[in-house]
């Protein structure tokens, strides 16, 4: 009788153990949400403004903390496409794409032969090659700049695209030889033995073997160097001077500088188009992402 | 360094190899490791070499010869347009006596750098730990989280800060709205280093994508061990969870340390470097002097300062990993 008590005891006591538990877990989730709720509107809110803004009239884009425009105007769209110089903001997203497109593709390029190289070949000097490879990682830029801008000078390259461009031939970027190289080594050498066994050369391989296992690699590679160059301004604003060459990132602190600057919902409405190609590429590549690494997944 | 949803099992690979490797190369064992690297290759072959040919040629042109031009620079009184004339250690002695600009622009960078990497990385790995569980809607976090990573390099998001913190601008009158005084921002040094500061604690997404992959990583049976065996999740926290980030907790803090030390846009644009120089960082500094006033010499000594106070942190940081870092099944000396 004693031991039928103490069972339904303990099965209480359990009972209640469990019911805490499960409160302490409920309130844990509920704190953990309304942090992650909070800090996710103090990080978007300026963004959302940003756009709010945009669609404003001058005299209320300063009147009040709200996002949504009274009267929704899309004149600052309409008049900062002008400009105040004698080329449309189309002229200037035109000149980014020049810089950004030959640079991608150059990196590609270069970055997967030098992955490959790295992860498939032993060579006299790769480990002093592959050490100097981390140490450019994390190589400040700021002591190669100029006498990189004297070089560029001397080759009389300057207010051309040249000195953006050319050094993405030559892997100028390590951190994309890298992710390559982490992306080769965890595809099995199986298939490019094959393909050797049946008298592909080195390089053949690499076309018909590494490269298609590589492409969602390859294009994450291309998507970053992409949302990079979109918002490189330092890079342009030491090598390019005419106003017909400025990528958006200088004409947008040249809109800023000049009496523009009064006309707050035209420089509004040019930042969210500078914006815009990034968050719509950014989105893009997770999804590659996703896919990419679910797809080495599978084939490794 | 930018992260990417999903990368950090990458970046770790670096930040394993990073460190043993670069160790080895800062501390002069490069004629070991040639002597090896011309052993290793037996039968002679150089078909590896061709495909990192263009690699090789780019890191002597446009970095090694660079790097060590500038060094040559720094000891000239080069000015674009002059020729150069050896002036030996007269820049450095003139940089670390007699500027004052340098003097007011080092110490605001320092500060800049102590504030922003230890409290980005913080806020980085709290968020990640929250983030860390079985939510619904994680990806949609992580992702709100990220986006003003890849976003706040950009001029149009210095743009947007400056119009914030105008003095009529979206900060002041959220705190007009709720009863207090509005602040100048720009006006005064401290809150004019503050808005810089805080563009940049708000990128703190790409850190936290990869802590998350890392805590993601960490194998769940280890806190179901210490559970059984009774301990507190702070205790589990700072027994596991701690010791197995110690690496990539390192490398975030390399990173995030080489290049704030380099931030430009922000100041550059928000705020131009003032009031009194209070966000006139060096890199705007050195900006200034090399492509404004042409003194090439001078700046390539300031960016070499520069380069040797970023490169003795980071020997420091790498020494004192021996410490704290901690490798799991690795043996490393």
């Amino acid at each position: 009788m004693s031991d039928g008590i103490l069972h339904a005891e303990a099965i209480e006591n359990a009972e209640r153990l469990l019911a805490v538990q499960k409160r302490r877990e409920t309130v844990s989730l509920a704190i953990r949400y309304t942090i992650l709720t909070i800090v996710g509107l103090i990080m978007l809110y300026p963004l959302i403004w940003l756009i709010g803004a945009s669609f404003k009239t001058n005299s209320e884009i300063f009147a009040g903390a709200g996002f949504m425009p009274q009267s929704p105007t899309m004149d600052g769209y309409a008049k900062g496409w002008e400009t105040s110089t004698p080329y449309t903001f189309g002229r200037f997203f035109w000149n980014t794409f020049l810089i950004i497109a030959p640079k991608t593709i150059f990196t590609v390029i270069s970055c997967t032969a030098v992955a490959y190289g790295f992860a498939r070949f032993e060579f006299p000097g790769k480990k002093i090659l592959f050490a100097s490879l981390i140490a450019t990682l994390l190589l400040p830029n700021v002591v190669t700049r100029i006498p990189q801008y004297l070089l560029f000078r001397d080759l009389g390259w300057l207010d051309t695209y040249l000195p953006l461009w050319v050094p993405s031939a030559f892997a100028g970027d390590a951190f994309f030889v890298f992710m390559l190289l982490q992306f080769l080594r965890a595809i099995p050498r199986d298939m490019e033995e094959a393909a050797r066994v049946d008298g592909a050369n080195s390089f053949q391989t690499l076309i018909y073997v590494v490269v298609p296992m590589l492409v969602p690699a390859m294009i994450s590679v291309a998507l970053f160097q992409f949302m990079w160059t979109m918002n490189d301004f330092l890079g342009p604003l030491i090598y390019v001077s005419s106003v017909d060459k400025f990528p958006v990132s200088l004409a947008l602190k040249l809109s800023i500088d000049t009496a523009e600057a009064f006309e707050w919902n035209r420089i509004l409405a040019m930042s969210v188009l500078t914006l815009l190609p990034s968050l719509v590429v950014f989105f893009l590549a997770q999804k590659y992402f996703v896919e990419g690494i679910s797809a080495g997944g599978v084939k490794g | 360094m930018p992260s990417f949803p999903g990368g950090g099992k990458h970046v770790r690979a670096i930040s394993n190899e990073l460190h043993p490797c670069l160790f080895g190369w800062l501390l002069g064992l490069c004629a070991g490791q040639l002597e090896r690297g011309f052993c290793m290759s037996g039968d002679g072959r150089l078909l590896g070499f061709w495909y990192v040919l263009p690699y090789l040629l780019g890191l002597l042109i446009f970095t090694a010869i660079p790097f060590l031009g500038s060094l040559y620079l720094s000891f000239t009184d080069y000015r674009l347009m002059q020729g150069a004339n050896y002036i030996g250690l007269e820049n450095y002695t003139d940089i670390l006596t007699s500027d004052r600009t340098f003097n007011r622009s080092f110490s605001v960078t320092m500060i800049y750098v102590l504030i922003t990497v230890p409290l980005k990385l913080a806020f980085a790995l709290f968020i990640a730990g929250i983030l860390n569980s079985k939510l619904k809607g994680i990806g949609f976090f992580r992702t709100a989280y990220y986006v003003p990573s890849i976003l706040g390099g950009s001029i149009a998001v210095a743009v947007l800060w400056r119009y914030m913190f105008a003095d009529t601008g979206l900060i002041n009158m959220m705190l007009t709205g709720i009863g207090f005084e509005s602040v100048n921002w720009f006006g005064n040094p401290g809150t004019a280093l503050f808005t810089i500061t805080l563009l940049r604690l708000w990128q703190f997404g790409s850190a936290m994508v990869i802590f998350l992959a890392a805590l993601q990583s960490i194998d769940k049976s280890l806190y179901e061990a210490a559970a059984i065996d009774g301990a507190k999740p702070w205790r589990a926290f700072f027994a596991i969870t701690l010791p197995l980030l110690t690496p990539v907790i390192f490398f975030n803090l390399i990173m995030q340390m080489v290049q704030a030390f380099q931030e430009f846009n922000g100041p550059y644009v928000i705020t131009q470097g003032g009031p009194l120089k209070s966000t006139y960082l060096l890199p705007l500094y050195i900006y200034e002097v090399a492509f404004k006033k042409f003194e090439m010499g001078y700046a390539s000594a300031i960016a070499w300062v520069l380069f040797a106070v970023i490169m003795v942190l980071t020997l420091i940081a790498f020494w004192s990993s021996k410490h704290w870092v901690y490798y799991a099944g690795d043996k490393r000396s």
